[in-house]
């Protein structure tokens, strides 16, 4: 089975995240690049569905040149090769260009089963995956908490509000998975060393059929017309409790007419 | 003014009351028309409709839309907006909802916003990102608008529309049939609201100690009809269940008051709750990030102070 994993770079939480001021994209360059946290699941659930039915774990990923940092880190948790997009024409691409160009490498590459987190922890649009899906007319299994394959019918668990959803496709397809649908395992020193020598293949939008047109900051669909820093929320009142914090909070939800 | 098509979002024919927000959202942009996709409407979801302003109900009773995964929604808003030009489709920012625009948007060649906390003029949308560190204004440059608006930013008001229904049958394409529905499994919830949309959140961390004693924050739900949540901590560590998590990786949440207990309000929860209009925290620690947002803070342990605010808000009720 060739499964294809989508990783993204994206900025360490931890860190102060900012905008650029002259164009409004995401300032790469002022906090730590980490691996989305939800796509360490899927690639985890990658390698397990690999582990179970044979194939081959092929990451991709779309960015700058940095994001090798993260194609390193998913090789070295098991993954077989890489692919890696990048293109400075891509800068700015929002969540519809970054599927056109996705999918145009996907059916470069040829995929069964194409694996992301459900979101990013930058821009959590969650709409990549419903995207590719679209774009590339495979049945779309996302919001996974469980992934079950045989032959080439998959079925998953969708997570829905009451509870979830058993859905059921045939190979090839696309897959979102949620937080705790596995352990992501830690890479291993051999892992680490073995990613070292895993081929990265490099392309740029000619090398992936993409039309310079579709993608970037101008091709965009939507813009950011303005951005501040969020006022400081007004300092609350803060009190000790001397056996009568619970009255004291319930006046104020009282004076809040929440009571 | 033109047609917004609102995406009805229901459960066993009741309509949930983040459609009744974005109803009244459309209303002050233009004129709502909802969209009821799939079987089961009643005549009480058409007068709650009619209530909150839609001029018109659309309705595509088909079945197939709602036992296929997401496609035929989106397949059927298209349809929509080629036949009846609106000038802007509004969602709920739920995980499906977000699906649905996001391939609504390829379909018809239109510009997507996803998680607006607020819309205006020019379907100009406030998004609050970065965990709440950065306001955002966005608008869509290309085809019609498609906005996911998140729960809870607007409060719904009634005002009568019309509510003219009319039938739509949609012709779905073999692609949208792709991923089918083979068994929906509900689990138990109880009687509290959804955690996404609930006005009120009471929250539990760390502080909390263990699962037996996550019945405080449930008891303090309960009083305040408000729905649970939990932080990362107290979901890793197998107090209560992870679908309650809130925060980064977890659920986002708007509520009109969010009360947080025993949770040090890390980045990771902070991005999920930061948009609360009134948050009030409970922790030992004075030292805990969660007081910096705090419109009241009480510092103190949560086994004493979350039970007797619980008695006084039974006593209040």
């Amino acid at each position: 089975m060739n499964i294809v994993v989508c990783v993204k770079q994206v900025p360490d939480t931890a860190t102060e995240r900012k905008l650029r001021s002259d164009d409004k994209t995401l300032d790469r360059d002022a906090a730590d690049g980490v691996v989305n946290e939800l796509d360490e699941y899927a690639v985890e659930e990658a390698l397990k569905l690999k582990e179970a039915h044979g194939g081959e774990v092929t990451v991709l990923t779309m960015g700058p040149g940095r994001a090798t940092e993260t194609i390193r880190k998913a090789l070295a948790m098991g993954a077989d090769k890489a692919v890696h997009l990048s293109d400075d024409a891509l800068h700015g691409s929002d969540a519809l260009s970054t599927s056109y160009a996705m999918a145009q490498v996907l059916k470069k590459i040829g995929f069964d089963l194409v694996i992301l987190g459900s979101e990013s922890t930058d821009a959590r649009t969650g709409v990549l995956a419903a995207m590719l899906a679209e774009r590339l007319g495979a049945p779309q299994l996302t919001l996974a908490n469980k992934v079950e394959i045989e032959g080439t019918s998959i079925t998953i668990q969708r997570l829905t509000d009451y509870g979830f959803d058993k859905v059921a496709a045939s190979l090839p397809a696309v897959v979102s998975v949620v937080e705790k649908i596995n352990e992501p395992r830690y890479p291993s020193f051999k892992g680490i060393m073995a990613a070292k020598k895993k081929p990265v293949e490099t392309l740029a939008i000619g090398d992936a059929s993409i039309d310079a047109a579709q993608v970037g900051l101008a091709a965009a669909w939507s813009e950011v017309v303005d951005f501040a820093a969020a006022p400081p929320r007004a300092a609350g009142t803060i009190v000790k409790d001397e056996g009568d914090g619970g009255d004291k909070a319930a006046e104020f939800l009282a004076s809040k007419k929440f009571i | 003014m033109s047609e917004i098509l609102v995406l009805v979002e229901q459960v066993d024919g009741e309509v949930k009351k983040v459609t009744l927000e974005l109803l009244t959202l459309a209303r002050s942009l233009g004129t709502p028309a909802a969209v009821w996709a799939g079987p089961g409407i009643t005549p009480d979801a058409k007068a709650k409709l009619a209530e909150y302003g839609a001029e018109k109900i659309y309705v595509a009773p088909s079945s197939d839309i709602v036992e296929y995964v997401v496609a035929p929604k989106a397949e059927l808003l298209a349809q929509l907006v080629a036949g009846k030009s609106p000038s802007a489709v509004l969602v709920a920012a739920t995980p499906e909802g977000k699906e649905i625009a996001g391939r609504l948007a390829i379909k018809t060649d239109s510009g997507v916003i996803t998680d607006a906390v607020g819309l205006g003029e020019g379907f100009v949308a406030d998004q609050s990102i970065f965990g709440g560190g950065i306001n955002v204004q966005s608008k869509v440059r290309k085809g019609t608008p498609i906005v996911a608006v998140r729960p809870n930013s607007t409060a719904p008001a009634p005002a009568a529309g019309a509510g003219t229904e009319e039938e739509i049958s949609v012709a779905l394409s073999d692609a949208a049939k792709a991923a089918r529905v083979v068994e929906r499994v509900k689990q138990e919830k109880g009687a509290r609201p959804e955690l996404t949309e609930a006005a009120i959140v009471v929250s539990g961390g760390r502080g909390v100690g263990s699962a037996e004693n996550f019945s405080i924050i449930e008891n303090l739900a309960d009083a305040l009809g408000a729905a649970v949540g939990a932080s990362r901590a107290a979901t890793d560590a197998g107090w209560y269940p992870h679908q309650f998590q809130v925060g980064q990786t977890g659920k986002t949440v708007s509520p009109q008051l969010y009360i947080a207990a025993g949770i040090s309000g890390a980045i990771q929860h902070r991005a999920g709750m930061q948009t609360a209009k009134t948050i009030v925290a409970i922790n030992k620690d004075p030292e805990a990030p969660i007081f910096e947002l705090a419109d009241y803070g009480v510092v103190g342990d949560l086994h004493q102070v979350v039970p007797q605010l619980t008695e006084e808000v039974k006593k209040r009720k």
